[in-house]
């Protein structure tokens, strides 16, 4: 997610490329804005700035290079620990020197600094598609629900004439009225005996 | 280095090793009908020139390796070596132990690949101190 100007900031881009008859027309709207985007925030503080000063994680600053785990990149751009605690930085020292003096807990706490996942950890899946297909048969079967519902309590009754006798007298009628009598229908009665072939 | 990696057979380590395509496929980006194609040995050369360089730094080696993985091939055992010591000369032991992960990961299918390629590796390994995945146990997520 990139780095948005808010509040004060916004303004301030709108002013340099709009010119300041333009703020005025626009300073209520942004106003709006910034109130309804910075609900619990300043309004005056660019949210950048107050996501700094309450370490807010979320936002990234797209313009400098980030860290990712990605397959076909081993190697990523920066590593994934950038602040390092005063042990980590001893560490790191200790990385200049030879590395067969380094426990085996010191290397893989060094590969870590450097990467948050393993190609293993990347690779490996999750059950989320389980709980996919579950929402799915599980609101199919709410929508059964509502269906069945809507036939028994909302739908009126079928027409009359899907009942039995009027349907016995509607086949009647198409025989006597000779339907498709070369291939279909009337052809697969028998008019000599009046019975179905 | 490992082309044609479809056409490894199973029979053993002997047809590991540089099993000829029948044509000499160029470096993977380009295919040329015409001009000259650079052999295998010239692009293990290339490669192992780039990362022998003594003073290469931090951004050409993850530049240098993060290309190589993108080529449709596993680097040759030698030009590992070589990117492996120009990790050392940059003090990044993280890098190493991911190189030797992208080419298990690089492999795919061929799972006869990165033991191989450990078993050339060994004597650096040792040499430098550094772990394999397995030893550190990255390998299982």
């Amino acid at each position: 997610m990139c780095h948005i100007p808010r509040g004060r900031a916004r303004r301030q881009l709108l002013v340099d490329k709009l010119g300041p008859s333009y703020l005025k027309m626009l300073a209520s709207r942004a106003l709006v804005q910034g109130l309804q985007t910075g609900f619990w925030r300043r309004v005056s503080t660019s949210s950048a700035a107050w996501a700094a000063h309450t370490h807010d994680i979320d936002v990234v600053d797209c313009s400098v290079p980030q860290y990712n785990n990605r397959l076909d990149t081993p190697l990523p751009d920066v590593p994934f620990v950038r602040n390092l605690s005063a042990e980590q930085k001893k560490l790191k020292e200790k990385e200049k020197g030879s590395w067969t003096q380094l426990t085996k807990e010191e290397k893989l706490a060094l590969y870590r600094l450097t990467h948050e996942l393993s190609f293993a950890e990347m690779r490996q899946g999750s059950k989320e598609w389980m709980t996919v297909l579950g929402g799915i048969f599980f609101f199919l079967g709410f929508t059964g629900l509502l269906v069945w519902w809507q036939r028994v309590y909302v739908y009126g009754d079928v027409p009359p004439t899907l009942s039995e006798e009027s349907i016995a007298q509607q086949t009647q009628r198409m025989i006597d009225m000779r339907v498709n009598p070369v291939h279909g229908f009337s052809h697969k009665w028998d008019y000599e005996k009046k019975q179905w072939k | 280095m490992f082309r044609a990696a479809l056409r490894l057979s199973v029979s053993g380590a002997r047809s590991l090793t540089r099993s000829r395509p029948q044509y000499t496929a160029s470096v993977a980006a380009r295919s040329y009908s015409h001009g000259k194609q650079e052999t295998d040995e010239e692009f293990d050369a290339r490669w192992v020139t780039y990362f022998n360089k003594p003073d290469i730094d931090a951004w050409e080696l993850r530049k240098g390796m993060n290309t190589l993985i993108g080529y449709d091939l596993v680097p040759e055992p030698k030009i590992l070596e070589a990117a492996l010591r120009a990790c050392r000369r940059l003090n990044d032991l993280a890098s190493a132990i991911r190189i030797l992960e992208a080419v298990k990961d690089k492999s795919g299918p061929h799972k006869e690949i990165y033991p191989y390629v450990l078993q050339e590796l060994q004597p650096t390994l040792n040499e430098l101190g550094i772990p394999t995945p397995e030893e550190l146990g990255i390998d299982e997520a």
